[in-house]
């Protein structure tokens, strides 16, 4: 019997996932010994033709990272699903629309203009701007259009798994091809991690005490940390407690605060307003001014509590943009 | 890049339009005041939805943003005053809480009225009444927030995508989350 079909593709991503699966090392080898790679844009010639001549389904498992925020992520999302058996969201962006989807806080048009025109680092005089058709010397190339918003895969089409992470380990990389070829699945919908907060597994976890009553917050830059003490008595935000496990603590391992890259566990429906809600309750002060002082040094609660997972937050995006 | 989006079209709410607000009070202050407003044949606006909770503390953040991505206009909290909350720290609890969803929210493009707090102790029925109907009245001059409208229209390009997908593939090509596929052969 022929060897299974395997896909990878990217979309709205800045290529971390394709390394992590070079980062198998040498278990890559036994999984193309295993598999055949029908699609691998970064790393080996495949025409988008080849997969459209497959037949429906013909692809075991595509691992698809990356937000969706142009027509061609859609199309090719589109055409994974239809190609495959199992379409697996691999990384933060594809599972929740990780960083690109903090650009849901800004109008399509905002964007472009900034990123065309006002950016200080951008020298564009004549105002150009990417078009979908132009024309040149009788040719007339296309290009891809940017969306309005930025989307997990989830809200494009049908997934069937979720490798959570920004990039996702090595080790659930290879769990979750070991889960695969033998047919071992947890029900469809799953995230392939645990259902456990990330403070489980943190090596800190013995130094958090039960009563955090948080005075002053730091940014890492702005503290020398502790190397061995839970993060959020030195007063450093760290989403552990609204974040999902299974990545081993690396961040906190490297003394850094965890970011919420595996977005929330499946009992919670919006990470933002979870850490938001936890760390907030754990304030010591009493009076409106004084909390006030104490949090305005988070300055940014959007890009901190949403960084990976605006996008499939419950409220998506700025209320007050359209799609003009 | 500023966050200057510009503010969506007006677009005038049918006439017939009223506020929808969801309200969290807890069960020994504000709801037996909302109780007594009611024994005492007050009238307030019938624009608000009542939720018992057992304290303000008990107000998780996601009950707002939910109420909120599911068409309410607005969301009122009531609890006891500082130092009187049945749970001792219940109520600071929210209070916290409450100070940095609501910058988040306006982050988020979400007026700061339409996310309000108040400590209406079990005497203050006359309270309820006013504070609903500021409340209501605020809101109307606002306008719906309409989120599930919004989320809707955000989604008519991938609306379009899906009836293109459907239309090239007639097969089940794009088969629903809940279709299982076939085992894996290795």
């Amino acid at each position: 019997m022929s060897k299974p079909k395997v896909a990878f593709y990217w979309c709205a991503s800045c290529g971390g996932c394709e390394e992590t699966v070079v980062d198998l090392a040498e278990d890559i080898l036994g999984v193309v010994e295993k598999v055949d790679i029908v699609l691998w844009p970064v790393a080996m010639d495949f025409k988008y033709r080849d997969l459209e001549a497959l037949p429906d389904r013909a692809i075991t498992a595509t691992l698809l990272n990356g937000a969706i925020r142009s027509s061609e992520q859609e199309e090719m999302a589109v055409l994974l699903r239809r190609k495959s058996q199992y379409l697996i969201a691999y990384g933060s962006c594809a599972h929740l629309g990780g960083i690109p989807g903090l650009a849901n806080q800004f109008e399509r048009e905002a964007i472009l203009r900034f990123n065309y025109e006002e950016a200080p680092s951008v020298v564009n005089e004549a105002r150009t701007r990417p078009q979908t058709v132009t024309e040149e010397e009788g040719r007339r190339p296309h290009l891809p259009e940017l969306r309005h918003v930025v989307r997990s895969l989830d809200q494009v089409v049908a997934v069937d798994y979720y490798l959570p992470g920004c990039p996702p380990t090595p080790n659930l990389t290879r769990a979750a091809f070991d889960a695969l070829l033998s047919g071992r699945l947890p029900p469809k919908g799953s995230v392939l991690a645990p259902d456990i907060a990330l403070c489980d597994e943190c090596p800190r976890k013995a130094s958090r005490p039960a009563d955090v009553a948080f005075t002053q917050f730091f940014r890492p830059h702005q503290k020398v940390l502790d190397e061995e003490k839970c993060f959020l008595p030195q007063g450093v935000v760290c989403m552990g407690p609204a974040t999902r496990s299974g990545c081993g603590a690396q961040c906190p391992g490297g003394n850094m605060p965890c970011t919420g890259c595996f977005g929330p566990t499946s009992r919670v429906r919006d990470q933002g307003a979870k850490i938001l809600s936890s760390l907030c309750a754990n304030l010591g002060a009493r009076e409106e001014k004084e909390i006030n002082r104490v949090l305005e040094n988070i300055p940014d609660p959007v890009g901190t509590f949403y960084r990976y997972g605006l996008a499939s937050s419950r409220l998506r995006r700025r209320a007050d943009l359209t799609n003009v | 890049m500023s966050a200057s989006a510009s503010p969506s079209p007006p677009v005038a709410p049918p006439a017939t339009w009223t506020p929808r607000i969801v309200a969290f009070f807890c069960n020994w202050c504000t709801y037996t005041a909302a109780d007594l407003a009611g024994v005492s044949r007050l009238k307030y606006a019938a624009n608000v939805r009542v939720i018992r909770l057992m304290c303000s503390g008990r107000v998780d953040p996601q009950f707002i943003v939910d109420a909120l991505a599911r068409g309410a206009d607005g969301v009122l909290i009531g609890g006891c005053h500082p130092g009187d909350c049945h749970y001792v720290e219940g109520n600071y609890k929210m209070l916290r809480r409450f100070q940095l969803l609501r910058r988040l929210l306006q982050d988020l493009g979400i007026a700061p009225e339409r996310v309000r707090l108040e400590w209406i102790s079990a005497a203050e029925g006359e309270r309820v009444k006013a504070v609903i109907n500021e409340m209501t009245a605020q809101l109307k001059a606002l306008g719906p927030l309409g989120l599930p409208e919004k989320f809707e229209s955000w989604d008519e390009e991938i609306i379009a995508l899906a009836r293109r997908a459907a239309e090239a593939a007639p097969a089940d090509g794009d088969a629903p989350a809940s279709a299982q596929p076939e085992e894996v052969h290795v």
